[in-house]
């Protein structure tokens, strides 16, 4: 029961079947109140009809009677004698006073211009005359004929209270009958016949009762069947999304049940087959990507072997190259070089698969960013004298820790360093090292170049230039950023670029402070604010390198 | 199985020391002996890892160059074998730079390690910065937790009974219980113990603290001696 109420408080939008349900049965209470109506209709009037029929019989034959009754008593010529011998007459066609089954009312007609005049005679307790002055009006016309209509008999028109149980509502359908009688030197006189019709409305009240409890009944079965068809469909989807989600969760045995042939085991055996061809495709590209992996390991190694020896043999002519005819000693000082490029390119590459093949592994550690940046500084402080740099570290006095890889930190940062000195065009270099409740994050500023709108996402590209036509002066491969980039996802961190021509760049590196737990905010801007001009001034140098 | 040894004749000159090379590329093992040679040192080759063994048994060498991927027995099978027997300084060489691999490699006991393509200066640097230890003791005794270590006689004891270190893990004890009042980042015990003067890798300083420990921590997992500070490196603990 929990269950079908947990179901019916759910969300309209989340369950199938509850929507499948409530409209099942509110088209189900739609059609049974319709059906509902129209056959309480018929029945009501076949009750009518029926009464009408029996109380036209019984009518005429009493009209008949009080005719006669009047025909035989001789016109008398006392009026009260007259009006005494009508009164009983139209007494005796009522019923004894207990019985409420026929009301009779006897007045003088419309149209009666006879001189004598009878009295108006209500039976069986009618206080006053419920006869509709439209019958009345029908006897006048059609006098010769029955007339009848039906009428809501009140029951503030009754003297006293009629024990008949339908007697329990303010009025109660009556069906009328009128006609005329002559009232020989009287004249003519309608007589009319009111038969209260409470047994059919008993009969009618029941067949409502039952009409109801039936519908309600019927509707409880439709919204109960509608469930359970709903449930038998619904939950092999339940549960073919429940298979479908530890699939995705990577659970590639996970299947589907799919017994018989009907259409959910078909639904089961289709699901099951995505599920084998995914798994094959999976495996496929598992295998592939391992391949790769040993491939990247193998090349790295078969490569790195011969080149080790060509380096050795290269360094050991530099060594001696000053003993050298000039023309082999250049020869030689441009190996030494290239070499170094060479190297590096191949480091960068094999990196960068080694990203690419996804087995890039973090080594997790407590990093204190403001002693790594203390270190990359004093790494390239060669680099930064000979172009002329100052770098200045703003830094917090106190370590911002960050849980990450040193290693790969230090390569970006060392990256990020050397690509603002080298874009500087020898303005200072700024490293800003900052921390929120989340996350850590350093951002290096240099007042070089900058960058043209829209190179802040390229150039994080592989092998991307500013500028293809410049003539390449500085050592880098065109991977570092890009292995940079990769660096910080790892980390489930950011890599941001700002840049303005002319006004420099930013760099920011955002790593959250604990693995797992996402940024929300870096705590450095990415733009820098427009004071930034004098920053050097209002900046704490905490080391300060300057070009001698 | 006949093993290939070679050995270079050292210069009449200057031998500091012999260096046993186990690489099974050729050209490679003689560019390396020639600038070895070129520095004064012994030099001894060995081709295949099966080998590298009985080389070392018969030679006693003063240090090991040793590649990772070597035909017969591989570079980490080579190292702990050697090590099961001896304290002598290995340096891997080796063509890959993944944690793993890096990290499998100084946890089978090796000292350093070098990176295919490597400098000549570099790997000298570092040969020459595992050699020179020893040079320059004078009699000294330090005390750390409840060890005592006796620097000149490269001894450790704990009540009496000696703890066996490797040379380079008594350096690094002996750094940290010399000044214990300091904590030691990674990059300065790089510098100190390894003999790096510039940035290297920390991973080095990471698992070489993992086999000190297992070796003179009561409970490894819970140091005492070798206390780790989040954030910055390492420092002598009381041991208590």
């Amino acid at each position: 029961m929990t269950e079908v109420l947990r179901r019916l408080i759910g969300p309209w939008r989340r369950s199938l079947q509850l929507r499948v349900v409530t409209s099942t049965v509110a088209l189900g209470v739609l059609a049974i109140s319709l059906l509902g109506a129209y056959l309480f209709q018929q029945v009501a009037n076949g009750l009518t009809d029926d009464r009408v029929r029996t109380a036209r019989a019984e009518s005429q034959v009493l009209a008949a009677r009080a005719q006669s009754t009047f025909d035989s008593s001789a016109a008398s010529a006392d009026t009260a004698e007259f009006n005494n011998v009508a009164g009983q007459a139209v007494v005796a066609l009522a019923p004894p006073a207990n019985d409420t089954t026929r009301y009779v009312v006897f007045t003088r007609a419309l149209d009666n211009t006879a001189a004598i005049r009878l009295d108006t005679v209500l039976t069986g307790g009618l206080r006053n005359s419920p006869v509709p002055l439209s019958l009345r009006e029908a006897v006048r016309t059609d006098p010769d004929r029955q007339q009848i209509t039906i009428i809501d008999l009140e029951r503030s028109s009754l003297v006293s209270e009629p024990s008949s149980a339908s007697w329990t509502r303010p009025d109660l359908p009556a069906v009328v009958i009128g006609q005329q009688v002559q009232a020989s030197t009287a004249g003519p006189y309608d007589l009319y016949f009111i038969y209260p019709m409470d047994r059919e409305q008993a009969t009618l009240d029941l067949v409502q009762r039952l009409f109801l409890i039936g519908g309600v009944l019927l509707v409880t079965l439709l919204g109960a069947v509608a469930w359970l068809v709903t449930r038998q469909i619904v939950n092999p989807v339940r549960r073919a999304a429940g298979v479908a989600e530890r699939l995705a969760a990577g659970h590639l045995n996970e299947r589907m049940r799919a017994k018989g042939a009907d259409d959910l085991a078909l639904l089961g055996k289709s699901f099951n087959d995505m599920a084998d061809h995914l798994q094959s495709q999976i495996r496929q590209l598992e295998d592939l990507s391992r391949v790769q992996q040993v491939f990247v390991s193998d090349v790295s190694h078969e490569l790195r072997t011969p080149l080790t020896t060509i380096r050795m043999a290269a360094d050991l002519m530099y060594d001696q190259r000053g003993d050298l005819a000039p023309a082999l000693g250049r020869s030689v000082e441009l190996l030494h070089d290239q070499l170094d490029r060479f190297e590096a390119l191949l480091a960068d590459l094999l990196e960068i698969s080694r990203f690419d093949a996804g087995a890039a592994a973090l080594e997790l550690d407590q990093v204190d960013l403001g002693a790594l940046a203390t270190r990359v500084v004093s790494g390239v402080e060669t680099l930064a004298e000979r172009r002329g740099t100052v770098l200045i570290i703003d830094a917090p006095g106190k370590s911002v820790l960050a849980e990450a890889d040193a290693r790969r930190v230090e390569r970006v940062v060392r990256n990020l360093v050397v690509n603002a000195i080298e874009h500087g065009e020898g303005r200072p270099v700024i490293i800003r090292v900052a921390q929120n409740t989340t996350a850590a994050a350093i951002a290096v500023r240099d007042h070089g170049v900058g960058l043209r709108p829209g190179e802040s996402s390229l150039v994080f590209n592989r092998f991307w230039r500013a500028d293809p036509a410049r003539a390449r002066t500085t050592g880098g491969t065109g991977l570092g950023l890009a292995i940079s980039l990769e660096d910080a996802r790892l980390h489930d961190g950011w890599l941001q670029a700002w840049g303005e021509p002319s006004q420099g760049s930013v760099f920011r590196l955002t790593l959250p402070r604990t693995a797992g737990i996402p940024i929300e905010e870096s705590p450095l801007p990415l733009a820098p604010l427009p004071v930034d001009a004098d920053a050097t001034t209002r900046l704490r140098p905490v080391r300060l390198l300057e070009a001698p | 199985m006949m093993s290939r040894i070679v050995i270079w004749e050292s210069e009449w000159f200057s031998v500091k020391g012999r260096v046993l090379i186990v690489d099974d590329d050729l050209a490679l093992a003689e560019m390396l002996g020639i600038v070895l040679r070129g520095e004064g040192l012994d030099v001894i080759h060995v081709a295949d890892g099966s080998a590298a063994i009985g080389a070392f048994q018969d030679h006693r060498p003063d240090l090991i160059l040793l590649d990772v991927m070597l035909p017969g027995m591989d570079g980490i099978s080579v190292c702990k074998r050697i090590r099961a027997e001896s304290g002598v300084p290995i340096v891997m060489l080796t063509a890959r730079t993944d944690t793993v691999d890096v990290v499998v490699g100084l946890e089978s006991g090796a000292d350093d390690y070098v990176v295919k393509p490597f400098k000549p200066a570099e790997l000298i640097a570092r040969v020459r910065a595992r050699l020179r230890r020893g040079d320059d003791n004078e009699p000294e005794r330090l005390e750390i937790g409840d060890l005592a270590i006796d620097v000149a006689g490269h001894s450790v004891t704990r009540e009496g009974s000696q703890i066996s270190l490797t040379p380079l893990e008594f350096d690094l004890l002996v750094a940290l219980a010399r000044k214990p009042w300091q904590v030691y980042t990674r990059e300065v015990l790089l510098e100190q113990v390894w003999g790096y003067r510039h940035a290297g890798d920390t991973r080095l300083v990471n698992v070489h603290v993992q086999r000190l420990r297992s070796k003179i921590e009561h409970d490894p997992e819970d140091p005492k001696i070798v206390v780790t500070v989040r954030g910055v490196g390492y420092k002598a603990g009381t041991g208590g």
